[in-house]
């Protein structure tokens, strides 16, 4: 507190009043980590590797060789990483469109007030408790082509059977699809359930009462409802795809040959392997680009509007 | 009287004469709707548990058997060997220790991470919800929006943060005892602590937050009309009426921290690897013949603490990751 | 004359919203005063400035003669009970008595002493050892009240205390809380949006609207002479009668009926002819027998009848008027019938229709 405000108060308080700084010290201090994080790693990471995407390093940050779009365009003309970009294309769409759908039919069986409801959403939800390291690795296990379920089919009587997308380049991604919806719908299940709970029973009863039938009810006038739900759903889901990477290393290490290499994949090994950190944060800066594609449009819808929120 | 008994008397008449439906509409225990909607829910089921099962029965089968090739058979003999050599003698690489140190690095780093990050975001969100001042929602904003960023773009200036931060301490603390010993956070348990406690702040936070606000304002007006400061609030009013939101907290925090593998590959070296990292090199290591069962068995046995805690905790669980996704 | 709470010159902005506005007001000695208002007018608002919960933006807070306006709230003399009862769930009632005065670093003898005393007078004593989801609304309400009681403080302040009760008990405390009053003779600051807690509770009553006070008197000068159309229409329930008309020469004239004046109390003095509004209270309106011997006589007829019990509400037409009338609850009266009414000016209200300031 500052000597002089206390010099020319004192005759009206007794109190003393703190200066600005040091009013709600306490909260101010506790909040200190909060702002670090925000600024200084959230803040102030990104645009030290934006900086530096511009920049040409190669083992130690050389800030003072600036570059310009150089990186991007030798990141653009690198095969690894169109494969990349393309993996992560079909599995994103794959894995929000189907995610979105096992999800909601998941959820709407689920809300017919169906009697082990609690056990089925155990069961359907403990893959999101394991960690993709496992999800991958059980699933090469299971899609091993002579010992897994190929094997097994063949074995009942159907020679011809194939489905060996883990050493077949240009399935591949499916088959890491279908662990990732084995993790991740349990969790989209269980967003749209509690939105689909969350909505006025006399909405069910009303269209009882008009004779709608409940599929009906369901597309017309619950998916509009919950249209909020789907929206976090969907950036959630969207920000967790773009992150993929243990998945892609445990159950294929990115094979056969770069076949599965996704983005985020791409970065740490261009940073911590390659040892070509200009390329690594002209890649992370795409990622980031790609989020922001996402992130912004659902800003703006959900807190564009009320200016006083 | 007369006038009761004669009335009830003309509805036992009537009755005879009444027709058609009457009380409760029969139930149709096998109606097509109920056929298709729990037909598709077993379905369902079988494939969410296949691999589950399909995992403890390999992990119990001698190689012999595996070889075989039926996935789906349970177990002719039972044996336990694969969990052992899984958990003390699976190799990575030349190092063949098993798994088990991974567990004991995993429980080293999981036990301050978990603590340290739910009492910093604990205390976080109370400021934010009950001591705003000016800028905070700002800060907190920015919080909830840098938890979309992609980790690689953060990844190599924390690198670099946790080297430069751990020699700066090291200089101070030379400069008070010359023979101080050098400090290390890049590549130690400790910056992977401060790795985990940043990264979980912003979904902690927001879950703290949203709790404390939710908690009556008169009872923290209340609470400073008793004299109760910044601390006196926290500790003897807010912490005890919040168990179960920390027990949330601590679910959310074990089961994300215990299933990380890129802090873990990144930030820490070959001897402190964490379990996921360690069950990873174990599975795809290129030497020696593959031994499913015992890969079976360890990744089991790395997915063991969060299936327990996942089933033990059952709508915690989901609370937890419904209040931190939906009020996001 | 000494004053307990002083609020002099008191402004409180959030943002570009002025929540109060140049605010004065004194408040004596032992007095009750209640804060009335609907939401919104900012008697909470002053309520949490007195307590030091919300910073002021300007002005001063004055209590036993010390200014407490940057003090914290613990350090006001003053004790607060909340609308939810704020009980701190996790401690039993003991524990919620003596939380105050352990923060305040009070010997442990004199918490016993001090929670026994405020205990025995508001009758917990069987409750001590539970906590407060084992109470029943009433009980929680006397924690309240005892939690405030202990810290043996100059000014009570009351947040809506009642609102969460029941019709019944809500009753039943506003006579314990008045009775406290009387044994304790602690200022006591209230804040309700129930005109009946008011009237009852009162020594003087402030009614407030958009952050400003409209009127500051006794629960008798507030209903008999309202300062303004603002609170001649918010006290009184079914609310007050208003007729626009002009003034002419002491008369009022509503279409072609003219109303003498004579028995009115003006403010000062008869005003000059202007347009004005008359306001006359549903239960001022004289029926039946006493209607011939009223000063002034009309006829109206009867639109809506509502039977309440206790008394019955008449609505009727007077010209192209409607009024409300108050009647006994055994009078009998039918939709259609003409009924002849009576006014006595000396208990009628009149308003500038312009500044709706009494004239």
């Amino acid at each position: 507190m500052s000597v002089t405000d206390t010099e020319t108060i004192s005759a009206r308080t007794p109190t003393p009043r703190p200066s600005r700084l040091f009013r709600n010290k306490s909260a101010k201090i506790a909040s200190i980590p909060m702002v670090f994080t925000a600024l200084v790693v959230f803040i102030g990471c990104t645009i030290w590797t934006i900086y530096h995407s511009f920049t040409r390093s190669r083992l130690l940050p050389a800030p003072e060789k600036w570059v310009g779009l150089e990186n991007y365009e030798r990141l653009w003309s690198e095969n690894r990483w169109l494969i990349s970009i393309e993996n992560l294309a079909i599995y994103g769409a794959c894995s929000l469109v189907l995610s979105l759908c096992i999800g909601f039919v998941l959820a709407a069986l689920l809300d017919r007030k169906i009697r082990f409801e609690n056990t089925i959403r155990t069961i359907i939800l403990y893959p999101f408790a394991l960690s993709f390291v496992v999800t991958g690795l059980a699933w090469q296990w299971i899609l091993n082509p002579s010992l897994g379920l190929q094997n097994v089919v063949r074995n009942w009587g159907w020679e011809s059977f194939t489905f060996d997308p883990l050493n077949n380049p240009e399935i591949v991604i499916f088959g890491i699809l279908i662990a990732g919806i084995w993790q991740g719908s349990g969790f989209v299940m269980v967003l749209l359930l509690a939105g689909m709970r969350g909505i006025d029973e006399d909405i069910w009863k009303a269209s009882r009462v008009e004779g709608i039938p409940a599929w009906k009810t369901y597309i017309f006038i619950v998916i509009p409802m919950m249209r909020p739900v789907f929206i976090t759903a969907l950036v959630i889901i969207s920000a967790g795809i773009i992150k993929v990477y243990d998945l892609v290393v445990a159950q294929t290490s990115g094979g056969p040959g770069i076949a599965s290499e996704v983005p985020a994949k791409y970065v740490i090994e261009k940073m911590f392997q390659a040892q070509n950190l200009g390329l690594g944060f002209a890649a992370s800066t795409m990622m980031l680009l790609s989020v922001l594609v996402v992130l912004i449009p659902w800003a703006y819808l959900e807190f564009g509007g009320k200016k006083n929120g | 009287m007369a006038d009761i008994s004669a009335a009830v008397g003309g509805a036992q008449a009537s009755a005879d004469t009444l027709s058609g439906p009457r009380g409760p509409r029969p139930k149709r225990a096998f109606s097509s709707t109920n056929i298709i909607i729990y037909g598709t829910l077993l379905v369902v089921c079988l494939y969410y548990i296949l691999p589950l099962y399909v995992m403890i029965v390999t992990s119990l089968k001698g190689m012999p058997e595996v070889r075989m090739g039926n996935i789906f058979a349970p177990p002719v003999e039972v044996t336990f060997e694969p969990w052992v050599k899984a958990w003390s003698e699976a190799c990575t690489g030349i190092n063949c220790e098993g798994l088990s140190r991974g567990f004991s690095n995993s429980v080293w780093i999981l036990v301050p991470s978990v603590i340290i990050s739910i009492a910093i975001a604990s205390v976080n969100g109370y400021a934010l919800a009950n001591w705003r001042f000016k800028g905070s929602e700002v800060f907190f904003t920015i919080l909830i929006f840098g938890a979309f960023i992609p980790y690689q773009v953060m990844i190599y200036p924390i690198v670099i943060l946790l080297r430069e931060s751990g020699d700066g301490i090291t200089n101070v603390l030379r400069f008070f005892y010359e023979d101080a010993p050098r400090v290390r956070l890049m590549g130690s348990l400790s910056g992977l602590v401060i790795v985990h406690t940043i990264f979980g702040m912003p979904i902690l936070t927001l879950l703290f937050r949203n709790y404390f606000t939710s908690v009556p304002e008169e009872l923290f007006k209340a609470a400073r009309v008793d004299g109760a400061g910044f601390w006196g609030i926290y500790l003897k009013i807010m912490l005890p009426m919040s168990l179960p939101i920390f027990v949330v907290a601590m679910i959310l925090q074990v089961t994300g921290i215990w299933n990380d593998f890129l802090f873990g590959v990144i930030y820490t070296k070959p001897e402190t690897y964490p379990m996921t990292v360690q069950l990873n090199n174990i599975v795809n290591s290129v030497q020696g013949i593959k031994e499913y069962n015992v890969n079976m068995a360890a990744t089991l046995l790395t997915g063991l603490v969060p299936l327990v805690i996942y089933f033990a905790s059952g709508k915690l669980f989901v609370r937890g990751i419904a209040a931190g996704a939906v009020k996001g | 004359m000494s004053y307990s709470v002083e609020i002099k010159n008191l402004d409180l902005s959030f943002g570009a919203v002025k929540v109060l506005r140049n605010l004065n007001l004194n408040i004596h000695e032992g007095e009750f005063l209640v804060l009335l208002g609907s939401s919104g007018c900012g008697k909470s608002t002053l309520l949490n400035c007195i307590a030091g919960l919300l910073e002021v933006t300007d002005g001063q807070i004055h209590i036993k003669g010390k200014n407490v306006t940057w003090a914290e709230p613990s350090e006001r003399g003053i004790g607060m009970v909340f609308q939810s009862y704020a009980l701190y769930p996790q401690m039993s009632v003991k524990g919620n008595l003596s939380f105050g005065l352990k923060n305040a670093k009070f010997p442990k003898a004199e918490i016993e002493e001090r929670v026994a005393r405020a205990a025995g007078i508001l009758q917990i004593e069987p409750l001590l050892d539970r906590k407060p989801a084992a109470l029943s609304g009433g009980q929680r309400q006397r924690v309240a009240i005892g939690r405030a009681l202990v810290r043996d403080v100059d000014v009570f302040l009351f947040d809506e205390p009642l609102s969460n009760l029941d019709a019944k008990l809500r009753a039943d405390l506003r006579v314990e809380l008045k009775r406290l009053h009387q044994q304790l003779e602690n200022t006591m600051i209230y804040v309700t949006h129930d005109q009946v807690e008011a009237m009852t509770l009162a020594d003087r009553i402030a009614i407030m609207k958009g952050g400003l006070i409209m009127q500051l008197g006794s629960p008798d000068e507030i209903y008999n002479r309202p300062q303004n159309i603002y609170v001649a229409d918010f006290i009184g329930s079914p609310s007050m009668n208003f007729l626009e008309g002009t003034l002419k020469n002491g008369s009022f004239a509503v279409d072609d009926m003219v109303m003498s004046l004579n028995g009115y109390e003006w403010v000062d003095g008869p005003a000059a002819d202007t347009e004005a509004v008359i306001g006359i209270r549903p239960e001022h309106i004289i029926t039946g027998e006493l209607v011939a011997s009223a000063p002034r006589q009309y006829e109206v007829t009867v639109d809506l009848v509502e039977p309440m019990g206790s008394d019955t509400l008449v609505y009727g037409k007077l010209g192209k008027h409607s009024l409300r009338i108050r009647m006994d609850g055994q009078a009998s009266v039918q939709v259609g019938e003409r009924l002849p009414i009576g006014v006595d000016p000396s208990r009628a209200s009149l308003f500038d229709k312009n500044s709706e300031a009494r004239l």
